[in-house]
């Protein structure tokens, strides 16, 4: 198609929204609602798993070993776990004597000449372990049956059931606002499929002209594409805007009037957050627009 | 530049609307194609720009055989034709500029092309200074002039005009039939479909009358007068 016939179709689009103003209004305003509570949706759910990840970041497992397990056993065993970067962030060596000093720090804080009897004889001399932190909890159960495997390996202490619901908590929120979000979606489709469909009866007589004159069915089409496409545009483009602007007053408002929550919610920056919503929300407002009209075209449009 | 052998169209239910038409029309002629209403003087002409398929038969148009013809090469198939009807079919939303225009664009013409063709296709229907005016706007006959200025902006080779002055009065019916003659002289092919006996009888073209969609008479120089 040439630049100029592409205009055309482009004006003609325009000129069809224009016209067919009732239509256009309210699918453009259906398309706002749904990518207004996608971006309500996506917020919360990002924001949430935020959380939850900086939970899972506090979930360690804990491994200890054999009596008379040698360095460079540990160091050995050490290496194998470092080996899965899918599963494992993080691992820390923690020898005898941090795990005693840890030990009084936490109990002997208030009288520490009560522990310093046991200074040369270590009670916890074969306590020297490694925490082991996850970047995916639902991972957890097979790391730890992996390690009880390893040579030098006594035991493998685990939360388990913390990861358990942590991660399922996730599997959940994932799900359900994937069933709501495609639930908007259909009724998006359907409005723009609709707005098309009106589009397309009202130039039913101008359609035939243009196809006796011989115009081909990409550039019949091409204007009422160019129709759903632009309504997607418009109906994602403007609540995504409004949404950045909320979005950072909703933040504002809540660290300064629930001070208190700091330390449990961390919201995400409105840029990491928009980064990802402003190209996704676009996109789906781009391929809805263009999903609508192209499926009504196919319909009503046989030429 | 066009041959039919025996064509046969059969819609679903009734007898065939076009029965076995052997013809041929050469570049260059200008045809009447006259018969009582139902003769099937309008599917003939579908029939040739291939909105219809026939039942049966071949069609050759502008040496293209329509039966082997792909749905993608229509379009530029039908490029090559021009069409004007009884009822105008402009658009009304728009002015005669834009009416005109619109069929330029629609074949995706270069929009420089398009400035300078499509004032001179209202001048050589006499509408130049009326670029402006809307369809609504115009006689009977003036739209048809329009109508006429449409199918001809993309040079076709062949025009076909389908009771074109149907609904116009004699003195506009007889406009529009000499711009017919003058396009024809041009050198474009002219079908033209019409029930107006004095015109037809007038103008000694070629004279092509069907009868329950068959060919009853083809006079070159014929007239109404031979339907008895
Ligand atoms: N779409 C259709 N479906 C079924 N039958 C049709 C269809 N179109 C036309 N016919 C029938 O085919 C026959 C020929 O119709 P056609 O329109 O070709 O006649 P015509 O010569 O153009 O008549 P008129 O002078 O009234 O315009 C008629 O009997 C008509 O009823
Ligand atoms: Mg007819």
């Amino acid at each position: 198609m040439k630049l100029s016939a592409f205009m055309y179709s482009v004006r003609q689009g325009l000129k069809n929204i224009w016209r067919n103003k009732i239509f256009s209004l309210a699918s453009v305003a259906t398309m706002i609602c749904c990518i207004m509570m996608f971006g309500i949706f996506y917020a919360i759910v990002a924001n949430m798993n935020h959380v939850v990840q900086e939970a899972e970041q506090g979930v360690a497992v804990v491994v200890y070993f054999d009596e008379g397990t040698t360095e460079e056993q540990v160091a050995a065993i050490g290496d194998q776990i470092r080996a899965k970067t899918d599963i494992v962030s993080e691992v820390e060596y923690v020898s005898a004597e941090e795990a005693w000093i840890e030990f009084v720090g936490d109990y002997f804080k208030d009288n520490p000449e009560l522990a310093s009897g046991f200074e040369q004889d270590n009670p916890l001399a074969n306590s020297n372990h490694y925490s082991i932190y996850l970047n995916d909890v639902a991972k957890q159960d097979e790391l730890v049956k992996e390690i009880e495997q390893m040579e030098g390996v006594q035991r493998v202490d685990s939360n388990q059931m913390v990861a358990d619901v942590l991660s399922d908590f996730n599997a959940v929120l994932g799900y359900f606002s994937m069933g709501i979000v495609v639930l908007l979606l259909a009724v998006a489709v359907f409005l723009i499929s609709n707005t098309v469909a009106v589009g397309i009866s009202v130039r039913k007589n101008e359609i035939s002209i243009m196809k006796l004159i011989g115009a081909t069915d990409f550039f019949v089409r091409a204007p009422f594409v160019i129709e759903g496409v632009v309504i997607g545009l418009v109906g994602s483009l403007l609540p995504i805007t409004i949404l950045y602007f909320i979005y950072k007053q909703v933040v504002q408002f809540v660290e300064m009037r629930f001070g208190f929550l700091t330390g449990i919610i961390s919201f995400l920056p409105a840029g990491q957050i928009f980064g990802v919503l402003l190209p996704v929300g676009l996109l789906i407002g781009i391929g809805i627009g263009f999903l609508g009209s192209f499926l009504t075209i196919r319909k009503h449009l046989r030429v | 530049m066009i041959r039919m052998e025996h064509v046969s169209k059969a819609y679903t239910t009734g007898n065939p609307a076009v029965n076995d038409i052997t013809l041929e029309i050469n570049q260059g002629e200008f045809v009447f194609i006259i018969g009582n209403s139902g003769a099937g003087k309008t599917t003939l002409f579908k029939l040739l720009l291939k909105e219809l398929e026939p039942t049966s038969g071949t069609i050759t148009v502008a040496g293209q055989d329509l039966g082997a013809m792909k749905r993608r090469e229509i379009p530029k198939f039908r490029r090559n034709i021009g069409c004007v009807f009884q009822d105008f079919r402009l658009l009304q939303d728009r002015n005669l500029y834009d009416n005109i225009a619109f069929a330029q664009y629609v074949i995706e013409e270069n929009p420089r092309v398009i400035k300078r063709a499509v004032p001179a296709a209202l001048a050589s229907v006499g509408l130049a200074e009326k670029y402006k005016a809307l369809p609504s706007e115009l006689s009977g006959g003036e739209q048809q002039r329009v109508a006429l200025a449409r199918a001809l902006v993309n040079k076709p080779q062949l025009l076909m005009a389908d009771e074109p002055t149907g609904n116009l009065d004699p003195q506009n019916a007889w406009e529009i039939m000499k711009l017919l003659e003058k396009i024809n002289e041009d050198g474009t092919t002219v079908l033209v479909v019409t029930h107006n006996r004095e015109i037809v009888d007038a103008m000694k073209k070629r004279v092509i009358m069907l009868e329950e969609g068959k060919i009853v008479s083809d006079v070159s120089e014929g007239g109404y007068s031979h339907e008895a």
